[in-house]
């Protein structure tokens, strides 16, 4: 089923919100604003927006160390991510966790996670509560090319398969873990590969083509919920920044003619999403400022807001250690 | 009072939660054909050989609204499934603000003794001490284990479950029923005066003969087992220290970074119970090297009577601490 105009444009904003919310992440670190580790998602929005439009708020992911993305596409507040980088008490994780460790439960996202490859087991066990609860609900994992070379990933691909497990495999191929080459790393290029040793449909899919995504995700979905178990999407973008930054960006040594290709309009996803709305009659040029503009005045108060909340009290520092 | 084995009272927890509550469910790679007959294959799982997989996977399912018992075998096995113990388990209701909880128990086997050599003997419980974000059980009697088995099925967090192989045999007497034994709360189980035992697992069982055989001479020893490592009961340890004024801890695992030395830093931390030792404090534990397999060896490696009891000796004779 084509999304209609509504979802369309709810597709577009998010795109649109998670290039700038990066952006802007990234200058207010070089500002010392924010502290700590950054890992910008810029250049892989698609697969994001594109993979949860497919799911229900109450479908469970997680996520990488690059989750931000994967947070605003799931439905997450921006005012409480941003009040998590700027480490205080009305962020999701009220400043404990930082950017590499946002989650937000109740819009079903479990977490971004420092370790490659590390959700990936907590995201089977999501899948198995799903299938316990035989309410029709699914997860996804996402997780990058890097991954591959985990053991984590292996044995979740053949338990999820053999108990028919309701997950959908998410691998953003940006082509880099962290500085390596996927080639230099990898025999096979082709990450979908892995699927059939598995006993799964693996799907190749243009990761900067956020309909793409969406549509290969929906198959995924339908197949995940009807009990036949899970599906490998093998997504192919490219990170358009540094793999990470703390008070510097670490330097990128990907070649400058890649990262031009990569980065041109045609391959760029937002800008491919916004010439397929405006070229198919879908929103207008002037619809299309004004949900920039509304994204650009949204981050200013998620600013403003992360900047009014207070930093944590050190008194609470053992609060939420251990549950009741 | 009846009396069953250790083994069979943890399956009779098992059991009884799993009637309790539906949302408990059980994975493990060793079939469990008791657990599959009565509950069925959906909630009770045998898994691949995968340990990280099935140890997050407890926990994705206990972030989801499910109770999940994992059962590592023995804990030799949980060191392959170190990242999701340590970087996610422990961490992760912490790090995300206590967003949720994670209602999931690790079970294994612990311990030396039984000739399986360096691999299959280890007593590794203060490496997930050490860890903050996990609760840490080790019983010595049946009837704890199947009590605290039950309360950590119960409880909102991670708990390893340490079950020490020399004991799955032996029996002892279990209440019927429902009966829990609470987390973070050690038991004295002999009262005396001249000497603390805190002995962990099966060391209770030494501990406790051995009383038997110095009450002979006149030594009066109070044993105590703190059942729980993480929370430590350090109040009751330290109450019986301040009224013997002496300290031996047995255990089997080496003692660098041990949970003897956390038990001796807790009780002479605290400047009354410190006030009240009449002699420096011992340790008895295991030699620090692999567990070797030849059993002369690994008698060698491992405490016994006569190490325990020249620890007692020590501590009765040391000179006063001079405060």
């Amino acid at each position: 089923m084509a999304p209609g105009k509504t979802e369309l444009v709810d597709m577009f904003g998010k795109m649109v919100m998670i290039r700038e919310f990066d952006q802007l992440a990234v200058e207010l670190r070089k500002k010392r604003r924010i502290h700590g580790a950054l890992h910008p998602y810029v250049g892989e929005e698609a697969v994001a927006v594109g993979a949860c439009s497919a799911l229900r708020t109450t479908d469970r992911i997680t996520s990488t160390h690059r989750g931000h993305g994967h947070c605003i596409a799931k439905g997450a507040d921006i005012n409480r991510m941003m009040a998590e980088l700027f480490g205080r008490v009305d962020g999701y994780c009220k400043g404990k966790g930082g950017s590499m460790h946002i989650a937000d439960f109740a819009v079903g996202m479990l977490g971004a996670n420092g370790i490659v490859a590390g959700g990936m087991p907590i995201a089977c066990g999501a899948a198995l509560a799903a299938q316990l609860e035989d309410a029709g609900g699914v997860a996804a994992c996402f997780f990058g090319d890097g991954a591959t070379g985990e053991g984590e990933f292996h044995e979740t691909l053949n338990i999820a398969s053999l108990w028919k497990l309701p997950l959908i495999f998410i691998c953003e191929n940006n082509r880099y873990g962290a500085g390596n080459a996927v080639e230099s790393v990898r025999v096979v290029a082709d990450i979908s590969m892995h699927a059939p040793a598995y006993g799964m449909p693996g799907v190749t899919v243009d990761g900067n083509d956020v309909l793409a995504v969406r549509d290969a995700t929906r198959e995924a979905v339908e197949r995940a919920r009807r009990g036949a178990g899970p599906t490998l999407l093998h997504c192919q973008t490219f990170r358009w920044l540094f793999h990470a930054m703390r008070d510097e960006p670490q330097p990128d040594t990907r070649p400058a003619e890649l990262l031009a290709a990569w980065r041109s309009r045609d391959r760029d996803p937002v800008m491919r999403f916004e010439d397929y709305l405006t070229g198919h009659a879908i929103v207008t040029a002037a619809e299309v400022q004004a949900i920039r503009d509304r994204v650009n005045r949204d981050l200013a108060a998620a600013v403003d807001f992360a900047e009014a909340s207070p930093y944590p009290d050190p008194k609470d520092l053992l609060v939420d250690m251990f549950a009741e | 009072m009846r009396e069953i084995t250790f083994a069979r009272a943890l399956e009779e927890a098992m059991t009884e939660e799993m009637r309790r509550d539906q949302r408990v469910i059980a994975l493990a790679t060793t079939r469990a054909p008791v657990l599959e007959n009565e509950f069925g294959t959906q909630r009770v799982r045998h898994t691949p050989i995968s340990e990280a997989a099935f140890t997050g996977i407890g926990l994705g399912a206990a972030g989801s609204g499910f109770r999940p018992v994992v059962n590592w075998g023995m804990v030799t096995f949980s060191f392959v499934a170190m990242d999701q113990i340590v970087n996610q388990a422990s961490k992760i209701r912490y790090m995300f603000g206590g967003q949720a909880d994670f209602p999931v128990t690790y079970r294994c086997t612990t311990g030396g003794g039984a000739q399986t050599a360096a691999q299959h003997s280890q007593s590794p419980y203060s490496m997930f001490m050490h860890l903050a974000g996990l609760k840490v059980i080790l019983p010595s009697t049946p009837a704890d284990a199947k009590g605290l088995l039950k309360s950590a099925i119960r409880d909102n967090n991670p708990v390893v479950f340490f079950e020490c192989s020399r004991l799955a045999a032996i029996t002892g007497p279990v209440p019927e029923g429902d009966v829990t034994v609470p987390i973070g709360v050690a038991d004295v189980k002999r009262v005396g005066s001249d000497v603390t035992v805190v002995a962990l697992a099966y060391y209770v069982r030494e501990a406790l003969a051995l009383a038997e055989v110095l009450a002979a001479e006149g030594i009066s020893l109070e044993v105590i087992d703190p059942r729980t490592l993480v929370p430590m009961d350090a109040e009751a340890i330290r109450a019986s220290v301040r009224r013997t004024g002496r300290l031996v801890v047995v255990d089997e695992a080496p003692a660098t970074c041990s949970a003897a030395s956390e038990i001796i830093a807790l009780v002479t931390e605290d400047p009354d119970t410190f006030r009240a030792l009449k002699s420096p404090v011992r340790r008895v534990c295991a030699a620090p090297v692999p567990v070797p397999f030849s059993p002369p060896l690994e008698q060698a490696a491992l405490p016994d009577q006569a190490r325990i009891t020249a620890a007692i000796r020590r501590v009765l004779e040391d000179a006063p601490v001079a405060v």
